[in-house]
C-alpha cells in the first residue's frame, strides 16, 4: 500500500445557496480544489451524497458530475453512508490510491437539501434510520439523539447547559470561519431558550439544513512534491459499522463503531489520541459530540459532558474539537460534511486556518457518523 | 348450549364534558345535562378507531375466555364508523388475534345495533356447530354533526363477546330479532355526518322496537320483567333506557349497573354491548340477564343470558368496564376534541 | 411512508410482535432476520415478545414528518421488554411531564399513520403506562 496525501483543497461558502444547483455547487467547489492543487488532470472521482434522489430527484451522479466537471470519461463512483457519505468517499478514494489503482483521485461531497420542504427534508434525512422499525412510529434524528441524551444524561448526569456548551463552544470557533453557514456567537441561555424540537434538544442544539459541497485532492505521498502546496498526509483510516436501529445497541449512550472506527485509523497511524492536535467530528446534535469525544478516548465514558464545561475541547483547549465550527456552525450538507472536515484539517495543518488556528498543529483528526452511529468513518493526518 | 365465553371492554380515557360543548355553540348545558341526563362523553384519540378498540376488547375477552384464538371460526365487527367503506375491519382484527387465515370474517352495520347483530350471528354459528368459537364485537367512533344535538353524546367505544359451548361464563337462553324499516336516522355514502327526524326518533323509533323486541322475547321465554336481575337497553342518551324500562315493568335498580351514558356518552354498536359488559363484571351465578339493542332503520335485538358459576373465576382476568369508565380521563377543550375528531378544515 | 406491499409484509411483526429465537444462542430477533447477529446461526423458532416492559429512553417530538404532523407534539420511547427485546415506538395515553425512565408499559394496539384520507391505514403497536 502507497502513502496518501491531500494536495489541494476546495470548499465553498455554505448555507440556503437559492440560486445553486446540486451540479453547480459541486462544480465550483471541486474546481477549488483542483485550483488549490495545481493538477491538470484528475484519474477518477469519488463522491459522496447521502440523498441526491429524494433530494433533487436526481441519481446517477457518478455520471452527472464528472460530465459537468467537464471531465467525461473520467470513472466516478457515488458512495453513501447517511451522514457518513462524505467520510467514506475520503476512504475510497484513499484506498483506490494507496492501493495503486490510480494516482490523482477528487474526492467530493456534496448535498442540496433546500429545495424540498421541511417535512420533506425531515423525511428524508430520517431514512438513515431503520424505516420499518424506528421510521414506521414517527422517529425523526433529532428524535433519536434526543433519546440519546435523556439515557446520558441519566446514566451518566450530563447537564442541560453541558450540551448547550458544545452548540457556544461551535458557534465561538464558526464566528472566526468565513465559510461557515451561521458564523456568529450564540449563549447558553440563548440555547436554552431556543424552541423545542426534541425534548430535551432545541432547535440551537440541532445542525441546520445546509447547501455545499467540499472537495480534496488525493495522490500518491511520493508524487505530493510536485505540486505547491506543502503536502498532508493520510496515515490512517478507520471504519466500523453498528446496528441501524438505536434500540439494538447494547449500551445507547456509547458510539461503539466511532470507538472501533478510531482505534484502527490511530492503529495504522502509529499514532495515540494523546498526539492528535486537533479534531473535526460529527456534532449533528450537541449531544452526539459528547458521545463521541468519549468514544474517540478525549473524555472518560460519561464525561463528555464536563469535558466541554471544563474547556477541555475548547480551540485552545488541550483537545481542540470542531475548530470549523462542527455541523452545528458550519453547517450540515450530509454528504459533504465528512471531506469539509478533512479540508479543515488540511487547512489547519498548513497553518492558513486564519483567527481558528490551533497552534503548532502537526496531526489532525476527522470523525464522521452516519445515522445514529450505525457506520463511522476516522481518518488521522499528518503534516509533512 | 351455547353462550359468552369470554367477554371485554375498550373505553378511551378521553372525555369531553357538555358545558365544554355547549359553550362554543351557545347552547344551554343544564338543559342537556338534566333533559338528556349526559354529563360528559367518551372522545378517541387521533390514533384510536373502531379497528383498534376492537382488538383490545376481544383481546381481553381472550383472557378470560382462554382459548387459542387459532381456534376462532369466525370474527364478526359491527359499527357505523368502520375505517374502511370498502376493507373489512374483522380481517384486521382477525389478524391482529391471530385467528387467520382458517376463519370467517364479516363486517356488520345497522346503525347502533350492528354490535348485537354480530353477537346474533356469531352466537347462531356456535349453536348450529358451523364453528366451535365466534367472537363479535360492538365498536364505534361515531360523530355527531358540530352544533347538532348527537354531538353531545356520540362517543367511542368497544365491546368484545366470544361465544362458544365451553366453558361458558353466561349461557345464551334465548334470542329475538324486531324490525322494521323505518328512517329515523341515517346516513348516506360520501356524507360526514348523519341526519336524524328529531323527535321522530323516540316513540315509533326507539321505544316501539325496543318493547317490541323485549316482549317479543319474553313471550319467546315465557319471562316477565321481576324474572330478571337485570336489564339493559340502548342508551342514546340518559332519560330514554329508564323510560322504555318503566314502560316494560323494570326496575330502576336493574337498568342502573348496566346504563353507562351519562358519563360515557353513547356509543352507538358499542352502547348495549359495554352495558352488558358493566353488567357481567358486577353479576352472580344464576343472575339472569336481558339485554335489548336498538338500531336506527329499524330493528332491536334481544338476547337472554344466564350466569354461570364461572363468572367468579373469570371476572378479574381483565379490566372491568366501570375501572376503564372512571380512571386515567384526560378532559379535552373543544378545540382539542375539534382536532382529534378531525371537524377542522386543513388545506388540502 | 409504506406503500402497501412493505406495509403488508411485516403485519405479523406490527399487529402480533412476532419474532425469531436463536436455536443456538437463545438471541430474540425482532423483526426475525436470517442470520443471528449475536453468533451467527442461521436456525430459529418463533416467538413473540413479551407484552409488557421497562421504558429505557424517551422524548417527545415537537416537529415532525408529514405524515405525524397533526399528532405533534408525540411521545416516543424505547423499551426493555420482560424477555429482554428492545423495542421503540410511542408512548400514549400519559402526560409528558410522567415520562420517566424505568416507568412501566404495556403494548396496546393502535393506529400508526395512514397514507392521507383516501390511502391505506397503518396500524401496529404503541406503549401506554401499565
Amino acid at each position: 500500500m502507497r502513502d496518501v496525501a491531500i494536495i489541494g483543497v476546495g470548499m465553498t461558502k455554505w448555507g440556503e445557496l437559492w440560486e445553486k444547483s446540486l451540479r453547480t455547487i459541486f462544480t465550483e467547489t471541486a474546481l477549488l480544489a483542483i485550483e488549490d492543487a495545481g493538477v491538470d488532470h484528475i484519474d477518477s472521482m469519488v463522491v459522496g451524497c447521502m440523498s441526491s434522489g429524494l433530494f433533487v430527484g436526481q441519481e446517477h451522479l457518478a455520471s452527472l458530475l464528472p460530465d459537468y466537471l467537464g471531465r467525461n470519461p473520467v470513472p466516478a463512483a457515488r458512495v453513501e453512508s447517511a451522514c457518513s457519505s462524505g467520510g467514506l468517499a475520503l476512504r475510497q478514494g484513499f484506498i483506490e490510491v494507496a492501493s495503486g489503482m490510480s494516482d490523482i483521485v477528487l474526492v467530493g461531497g456534496v448535498e442540496k437539501m433546500t429545495d424540498v420542504t421541511g417535512c420533506e427534508a425531515t423525511y428524508a434525512l430520517g431514512t438513515a434510520a431503520d424505516q420499518e422499525y424506528e421510521g414506521y412510529h414517527g422517529l425523526t434524528f433529532p428524535g433519536l439523539y434526543a433519546m440519546i441524551a435523556v439515557a446520558h444524561m441519566h446514566q451518566h448526569g450530563t447537564t442541560r447547559e453541558q450540551l448547550a456548551m458544545v452548540a457556544v463552544k461551535n458557534h465561538d470557533n464558526g464566528s472566526k470561519n468565513p465559510l461557515a453557514q451561521f458564523p456568529f456567537k450564540i449563549t447558553v441561555d440563548g440555547v436554552l431558550k431556543s424552541v423545542l424540537v426534541a425534548d430535551p434538544l432545541r432547535i440551537l442544539d440541532c445542525s441546520p439544513i445546509t447547501d455545499g459541497a467540499a472537495a480534496v485532492i488525493l495522490c500518491p505521498a511520493g508524487m505530493a512534491g510536485k505540486w505547491k502546496k506543502p503536502a498532508v498526509r493520510i496515515t490512517g483510516s478507520g471504519q466500523a459499522t453498528d446496528t441501524i436501529a438505536l434500540s439494538s445497541r447494547k449500551d445507547i449512550t456509547w458510539i461503539e463503531s466511532t470507538h472501533l472506527a478510531a482505534q484502527k485509523a490511530l492503529q495504522m497511524a502509529g499514532r495515540k489520541i494523546e498526539d492528535i492536535d486537533l479534531f473535526e467530528v460529527h456534532d449533528c446534535f450537541t449531544i452526539a459530540e459528547i458521545c463521541v469525544t468519549e468514544a474517540l478516548g478525549i473524555a472518560k465514558k460519561g464525561q463528555g459532558g464536563r469535558a466541554v464545561e471544563e474547556g477541555l475541547t475548547a480551540l485552545k483547549g488541550k483537545f481542540p474539537v470542531n475548530p470549523s465550527g462542527g455541523l452545528k456552525a458550519k453547517g450540515h450538507p450530509v454528504g459533504a460534511t465528512g471531506v469539509a472536515q478533512a479540508v479543515e484539517v488540511v487547512k489547519q495543518l498548513r497553518g492558513e486556518a486564519g483567527e481558528r488556528q490551533v497552534k503548532n498543529a502537526r496531526r489532525g483528526l476527522t470523525q464522521n457518523m452516519g445515522g445514529t452511529g450505525g457506520s463511522s468513518l476516522v481518518h488521522v493526518f499528518e503534516a509533512e | 348450549m351455547a353462550g359468552i365465553i369470554g367477554y371485554g371492554a375498550y373505553i378511551p380515557r378521553n372525555r369531553i364534558k357538555v358545558e365544554e360543548i355547549a359553550k362554543v355553540w351557545g347552547a344551554d348545558a343544564p338543559s342537556y345535562k338534566k333533559g338528556l341526563m349526559l354529563e360528559e362523553k367518551s372522545v378517541p384519540s387521533p390514533d384510536q378507531d373502531t379497528i383498534t378498540m376492537a382488538v383490545e376488547a376481544s383481546k381481553r375477552a381472550l383472557k378470560r375466555a382462554g382459548i387459542d384464538p387459532r381456534e376462532i371460526g369466525a370474527v364478526y365487527v359491527g359499527s357505523e364508523s368502520h375505517p374502511y367503506a370498502v376493507k373489512p375491519s374483522g380481517t384486521v382484527l382477525a389478524e391482529a388475534l391471530n385467528a387467520t387465515p382458517d376463519v370467517h370474517t364479516a363486517d356488520f352495520e345497522f346503525a347502533c345495533k350492528a354490535g348485537t347483530e354480530a353477537m346474533f350471528v356469531a352466537l347462531s354459528l356456535v349453536q348450529a356447530g358451523a364453528v366451535k368459537f365466534g367472537l363479535a364485537v360492538g365498536a364505534d367512533t361515531s360523530q355527531g354533526a358540530p352544533g347538532d344535538a348527537l354531538e353531545y353524546s356520540a362517543a367511542a367505544g368497544a365491546a368484545a363477546f366470544l361465544f362458544g359451548k365451553d366453558p361458558l361464563v353466561a349461557e345464551a337462553l334465548e334470542t329475538y330479532s324486531y324490525t322494521t324499516d323505518m328512517p329515523d336516522f341515517w346516513r348516506r355514502e360520501y356524507q360526514y355526518y348523519p341526519q336524524h327526524g328529531g323527535r321522530f326518533t323516540g316513540d315509533p323509533a326507539y321505544f316501539k322496537h325496543i318493547t317490541g323486541a323485549a316482549e317479543g322475547i319474553m313471550a319467546k321465554a315465557k319471562m316477565k320483567p321481576s324474572d330478571f336481575n337485570y336489564v339493559i337497553f340502548h342508551q342514546p342518551n340518559g332519560k330514554f333506557p329508564f323510560r322504555v324500562g318503566e314502560m316494560l315493568g323494570f326496575e330502576k335498580k336493574q337498568i342502573e349497573p348496566g346504563w353507562l351514558v351519562s358519563k360515557l356518552g353513547n356509543t352507538y354498536s358499542g352502547s348495549s354491548p359495554l352495558g352488558l359488559t358493566a353488567t357481567l363484571d358486577i353479576s352472580k351465578p344464576g343472575d339472569m340477564i336481558l339485554i335489548v339493542s336498538y338500531g336506527s332503520g329499524a330493528g332491536s335485538d334481544a338476547f337472554i343470558f344466564k350466569v354461570t358459576e364461572r363468572i367468579e373465576e373469570v371476572r378479574d382476568l381483565a379490566p372491568k368496564t366501570t375501572y376503564l369508565l372512571d380512571n386515567n380521563k384526560n378532559y379535552l377543550e373543544y378545540g382539542v376534541y375539534a382536532k382529534y375528531r378531525r371537524k377542522i378544515r386543513k388545506a388540502e | 411512508m409504506p406503500t402497501p406491499s412493505r406495509y403488508w409484509r411485516e403485519i405479523p411483526q406490527r399487529y402480533r410482535l412476532e419474532a425469531g429465537k436463536c436455536r443456538n444462542c437463545g438471541f430474540i430477533c425482532f423483526p426475525p432476520r436470517l442470520i443471528c447477529p449475536q453468533c451467527g446461526a442461521r436456525e430459529f423458532e418463533p416467538t413473540k415478545i413479551a407484552d409488557g416492559g421497562k421504558i429505557i429512553t424517551y422524548t417527545v417530538i415537537r416537529v415532525a414528518p408529514d405524515q405525524f404532523v397533526d399528532e405533534t407534539p408525540y411521545a416516543v420511547g424505547i423499551a426493555e421488554m420482560d424477555d429482554g427485546v428492545k423495542l421503540t415506538a410511542q408512548v400514549v395515553d400519559c402526560a409528558f411531564a410522567e415520562l420517566k425512565v424505568g416507568m412501566r408499559v404495556k403494548i396496546e394496539f393502535r393506529k400508526i399513520s395512514e397514507d392521507g384520507r383516501a390511502g391505506v391505514i397503518h396500524y401496529g403497536y404503541k406503549f401506554v403506562p401499565e
